[in-house]
């Protein structure tokens, strides 16, 4: 018996009961992670090497990311608006689409791919290599020196990282507009900045925060509850990989509609 | 022979211990204390429980039933952070070692100085060089990382992280595995050396009957969850427990 028990109702209500286990799991995890991150003893140098891992060594795959789609996203209104003269507009729906949304998203999901997967294979290494139990033999709290950084640097690098990629998302857009339509540069950012109001950027910036939690929480999940040796660090690093994508998405809409509302 | 002394003057002592994986009973009732001072090894077929009962007793594990008392007190009891307290005393050697690897070398040996103590880096640095001495390790490996060493450099390195911090209880678990017999033979010699210098009371695993002879004052025999003989190291050789039998003559108990 299992998932696929002949039976769909049990079917359905034990993988009901399994998904609600889980969530538990996650909440627990989630708050003592930030009661460790909140109440000493901090460890600096863990924290500041976070967040060299997580925000500094980002900045390249972030950077190209952010200018690629703006250069897209300015291709495609340039192509698409023409249709109804909207083409006037670029810069404005440029830097909209960059704040509100494609920054924060895309950078997001960048460093889902290169943190959260980095975060769990390296912990759930640990986990199976007994360093962590070594940790705690060594009166040293794990969830304080290796869990409590991690969250810290992951929720407060993505917000920088974000506004990074608002700056060159918006630059890409400006490049290609210069050479398509000609628009000067100092009027591509002239539109922008009297467009642009403080709550485009803000709204992004509590998004990326949101993300950068759910990143964290996602490496550090998983590879914590890493189990059965290499393949099991494997399965946790997919794992963290793919929940902190789904989770950012839909996090991401949920945030939107309430920003919507504001 | 089976005798256990008195739990209430002991340094470490298992009392009644259960531990259970699912419907396998792994523990059934394990009674076992260690005098201060003294080391013992603790023997056993695999899968009879000899790492489970260094981990209860390290509180990475919880029994389903017992007591696992240090220096008197339930750990089993405690919270995360009055246990934290209590292993200040404690040092560890793991089995593959559990080198940190994104430390190097002295990182590893000082890291509860750092971490858990507050000790200075610089005075922490110079104690993690003065504890690779004593494991005859020479300074320049302190700055190398777990990776660039060999299995049995590993293990002094293991060895020395577990020492640094003068404790009262050692633990080792299967110091020898995975090493060549002159290596091995150092390391057990490094054990002894270090036990009695420190003067501390020591637990070890082992399926290595010539390292549990060297390291240990007395043996105890783990077998279905239990202790089924213990002696001194010089009654091993006349004990007539069949297994104890088979594990000094290695031969099958069939």
């Amino acid at each position: 018996m299992g998932l696929f028990s002949t039976n769909p109702v049990a079917a359905l209500g034990r993988a009901t009961l399994e998904g609600i286990a889980a969530i538990g799991r996650v909440g627990l995890f989630a708050a003592r992670g930030i009661s460790a991150a909140l109440s000493p003893p901090w460890y600096p140098r863990q924290i500041l090497a976070q967040f060299a891992s997580v925000g500094f060594l980002s900045l390249p795959v972030v950077g190209l990311t952010a200018w690629f789609t703006g250069a897209a996203l300015a291709l495609n209104i340039y192509s698409g608006g023409d249709r109804f003269n909207a083409e006037t507009v670029l810069p404005q729906i440029v830097a909209l689409g960059i704040t509100r949304e494609l920054g924060p998203v895309l950078a997001a999901l960048m460093l889902a791919g290169r943190v959260a997967s980095a975060m769990a294979s390296e912990i759930g290494a640990m986990r199976a290599t007994e360093q962590v139990d070594a940790m705690v033999t060594l009166s040293t709290d794990p969830r304080r020196y290796l869990i409590a950084p991690r969250l810290i640097a992951a929720t407060l690098s993505l917000p920088l990282l974000t506004l990074i990629t608002d700056i060159i998302g918006v630059a890409g857009g400006m490049q290609v507009s210069n050479y398509l339509i000609d628009l000067s540069p100092s009027i591509y950012i002239t539109n922008t900045m009297d467009f642009l109001t403080a709550w485009d950027v803000e709204s992004g910036l509590i998004k990326s925060a949101v993300f950068g939690f759910i990143i964290g929480l996602m490496g550090c999940f998983h590879g914590d509850n890493a189990k059965g040796g290499a393949r099991g660090v494997g399965r946790a690093t997919t794992s963290a990989m793919v929940s902190a994508a789904v989770l950012i998405l839909a996090s991401d809409y949920l945030l939107t509609s309430v920003f919507a509302l504001k | 022979m089976t005798q256990t002394p008195m739990t209430t003057n002991a340094k470490i002592a298992w009392m009644g211990i259960t531990k259970r994986f699912g419907a396998q009973v792994v523990l059934d009732g394990l009674d076992l204390a260690v005098a201060p001072g003294r080391s013992l090894a603790l023997l056993g077929r695999s899968g009879q429980g000899k790492s489970v009962t260094l981990k209860l007793a390290l509180g990475l594990m919880k029994p389903d039933a017992g007591q696992v008392l240090l220096d008197g007190v339930d750990v089993t009891r405690q919270s995360e952070a009055e246990r934290r307290a209590s292993f200040r005393g404690i040092g560890m050697l793991f089995q593959g070692g559990a080198l940190f690897d994104s430390l190097p070398v002295w990182e590893n040996v000082a890291f509860r100085l750092i971490n858990a103590d507050g000790i200075g880096r610089r005075e922490a640095r110079e104690r993690a060089v003065e504890a690779l001495a004593l494991v005859k390790l020479a300074p320049d490996v302190a700055d190398r990382y777990p990776s660039e060493l060999s299995g049995g450099m590993q293990k002094r390195a293991g060895l020395a992280r577990a020492i640094v911090g003068t404790p009262s209880l050692l633990f080792f678990d299967e110091p020898t595995t995975g090493l060549d017999p002159i290596t091995a033979g150092a390391i057990n010699e490094l054990i002894r050396d270090r036990v009695t210098s420190l003067g501390c009371t020591a637990v070890s695993i082992t399926h290595d009957m010539a390292s549990a002879r060297t390291i240990a004052d007395e043996l105890a025999m783990l077998d279905n969850g239990r202790i089924v003989w213990r002696g001194r190291a010089d009654e091993l050789d006349d004990a007539d427990h069949p297994l104890v039998r088979a594990f000094v003559t290695g031969k099958s108990m069939e």
